[in-house]
């Protein structure tokens, strides 16, 4: 066996950063190489743990490959040949990159076997996503990516005070299972740094904030990498906790009750996101290996439909412009198919039979059942209905049917997206199908393969069941259709209090210090500056003769070398902290591919 | 544009469409009913072996959802969209 174990990120890392330095003519086949390559590196990884790594007084591990990281790897990646494949008509290489170095984020962390490299590609994943918000180059973007660092930011400070906590008190530095029956403070403090991640209330609001603000393709990769990853965090390290449960009943319903008031399709879909996670989140706090089993299985169909569903939001945001009901409306005679693709996530996500989310959430809701928690299955349920409400009939009806709010720019804008953006979502659409008709595909991928066996999703029972309750949803959606007509509105969230809080931070800095400031200032002008111009004059004296001659040729010296910083850096604080980041990746990645190298 | 013409044929005959699927939707309540079609060993609580259960469940908690939403969102959470501008 070769010592040399390539760690997929990598791939993903060298390709981002040569990416600039590809000719122009081969463009579009790099960009397709090198998604595929970290497919078939993933792919074809054996089981172990590879790349453990000596550095100071500590042992790294990249590359803890089992069955619970080898299917979101293997998802993570699949994900990101589709998503890079929607928006290949992209001509900017830095978007292509920073995608890229947010999927490599998400690999690392999910192949890592200790904390701290969990920590350096859990914050590689934060710094380069909101690249994808900012991207967008709207002033409304520049502000949501903002806060959607600072939210992050705090979030990975919970989380490294946490891990430090737990090296105090335990020595290790290994990402195992903790001992969720009887959780220390160091415990909490992770479990707050994943739940962040995870988007659970109220730690949720940053991410129907920024995801609403992405790209046109940015929010497809957005949409699949924080919280699943979180997801898989959760999986490995709090199965069983009880006090998910709730939490992901409340995610779930509580994505569901935001849906009903929102106006914007791609924000809709966000908290939707918040929904979904919900039922994963529920699953590991089961933690029996049928509920384990079945966050994987959704969070592996989720990534599928929600990626589907963004790329069609998308496209009628890249085609038209507009991603608001409101300014939408009647466009299935411009945009069919991307309505039929639309219409396939809308009815994976909500569990039909023959798609993907049937045969994934229902083990969640049967786990939640058969542990005789009837409260979380019956709930669930009902946050099932909200699903289809929303995403399988609210967004294709008032997009491509209903009644035509499209300006007459809009309308003439209006048409079939590109080649590319169609074939990902062919590729989706078919992904989604094939996972709803042929289980054995995803359940023998499953962390618990012998026990998802056992799980029979086309059991005439279930069957009927499901029909039954999305059918019927249905007959109340048409019933009620006028009290959903979608109003120009946005929605008050929890980040009210941190968009309000700075508001107030500002008015202090304005108001109360700049008045302490004035008079401060005047007091010193009374008492200090009068006695100074004194001093002042005599200084003048000296200062003409001595040392003016001096200072002048210093000065002379300072303003050539201020020209040449200011060269280096005018440009915006983006392109700054790009520079930055890239510069800290390069050599991030040159360590340690000298220390996977030549260190053994 | 074939799908189009199909989606306008479907919508010139709405009526038609939505008569067949209220036909379905009664077959679906009635085969739920016939326990040699839907067994329900696997069912979990009594009111799951009542026929049309999640029928019921679907379609209240549907309208429940809605007016309980919108109830919510007109206390004071939906604002106007300039509400965060300066």
């Amino acid at each position: 066996m070769s010592n040399l174990w390539i760690h997929p990120a990598l791939i993903l890392i060298f390709g981002g950063l040569l990416l600039p330095a590809v000719p122009a003519r081969l463009k579009k086949g790099w960009l397709l190489l090198v998604p595929l390559l970290v497919f078939l590196r993933v792919f074809s990884m054996a089981k172990g743990v590879f790349g453990v790594v000596h550095f100071l007084d500590w042992t790294l591990t990249f590359g803890r490959v089992d069955s619970l990281s080898a299917i979101f790897g293997y998802i993570m990646s699949l994900t990101c040949i589709i998503g890079t494949l929607y928006g290949l008509h992209v001509k900017e290489d830095a978007q292509h990159a920073a995608a890229w170095f947010y999927v490599a984020g998400s690999l690392g962390v999910i192949f890592a076997g200790d904390f701290l490299t969990l920590f350096l590609f859990w914050e590689l994943m934060a710094f380069s996503s909101v690249f994808l918000v900012w991207f967008r180059r709207r002033p409304e973007s520049l502000a949501a990516g903002y806060r959607y660092l600072l939210v992050h930011v705090a979030g990975g400070v919970a989380l490294l005070a946490g891990m430090v906590l737990h090296h105090q008190a335990t020595g290790s530095w290994d990402f195992v299972t903790f001992d969720v029956h009887h959780p220390t403070l160091a415990v909490w403090l992770v479990l707050i740094g994943f739940l962040l991640n995870a988007a659970v209330p109220p730690l949720h609001a940053w991410l129907p904030d920024a995801y609403a603000e992405g790209t046109f393709n940015g929010s497809v990769f957005l949409s699949a990498f924080t919280t699943k990853t979180a997801v898989y965090a959760l999986c490995r390290g709090f199965p069983g906790m009880e006090i998910l449960v709730p939490l992901g009943v409340i995610m779930a319903l509580y994505g569901v009750v935001y849906a009903v008031l929102e106006n914007d399709c791609r924000r809709l879909l966000a908290y939707h996101i918040i929904s979904q996670v919900g039922y994963m989140v529920a699953g590991v706090g089961l933690g029996t290996q049928m509920a384990i089993n079945g966050a994987c299985a959704h969070a592996f169909a989720h990534i599928l439909y929600k990626g589907l569903l963004f790329m069609g939001c998308g496209a009628v945001l890249h085609m038209t412009g507009q991603s608001k009901f409101t300014e939408l409306g009647g466009l299935y005679k411009k945009m069919p198919w991307v309505f039929v693709f639309t219409l396939i996530g809308g009815l994976s996500i909500s569990a039909f039979p023959l798609f993907s989310g049937f045969v994934s959430k229902s083990m969640i809701v049967s786990a939640g059942f058969e542990e005789h928690k009837l409260w979380v299955g019956f709930l669930l349920m009902l946050a099932s209905v909200g699903t289809f409400l929303h995403t399988g009939l609210k967004v294709p009806y008032f997009i491509w049917f209903g009644k035509n709010h499209c300006k007459q720019e809009t309308w003439d804008r209006a048409a079939e997206p590109p080649w590319n953006m169609n074939a990902a979502m062919i590729v989706a659409s078919a992904l989604c199908i094939f996972i709803g008709c042929y289980t054995p595909y995803l359940y023998r991928m499953l962390p618990y393969p012998d026990v998802a066996g056992e799980f029979h999703p086309y059991a005439s029972y279930h069957v009927s069941e499901t029909l039954q309750l999305l059918l019927f949803t249905a007959v109340g959606f048409f019933l009620l259709i006028k009290k959903l007509t979608p109003e120009p509105t946005i929605s008050l969230d929890t980040d009210w209090f941190y968009r309000m809080g700075g508001r107030i931070f500002l008015w202090f800095a304005k108001k109360p210090i700049q008045f302490v400031d004035t008079c401060v200032g005047e007091v010193y002008r009374v008492l200090g500056l009068i006695p100074l111009m004194i001093s002042a004059r005599l200084a003048g004296k000296f200062d003409d003769r001595v040392i003016d001659g001096a200072v002048d040729g210093l000065a002379a010296a300072v303003r050539g070398i201020g020209g040449r910083l200011r060269f280096v850096q005018r440009g915006q604080m983006q392109e700054n902290l790009a520079l930055a980041f890239a510069v800290a990746a390069a050599l991030m990645v040159i360590f340690l591919f000298a220390y996977n190298a030549f260190a053994r | 544009m074939k799908l189009v013409q199909l989606i306008d044929f479907l919508r010139d005959r709405l009526k038609t469409v939505v008569r067949v699927c209220f036909v379905l939707l009664a077959v679906l309540v009635l085969l739920d009913a016939i326990p040699a079609l839907v067994d329900k060993e696997h069912a979990h609580t009594w009111v799951e072996h009542v026929p049309g259960f999640w029928a019921v469940w679907g379609f209240v908690g549907c309208a429940i959802l809605i007016i309980l939403s919108k109830w919510f969102g007109h206390l004071g959470i939906m604002k106007r969209e300039d509400y965060y501008d300066e």
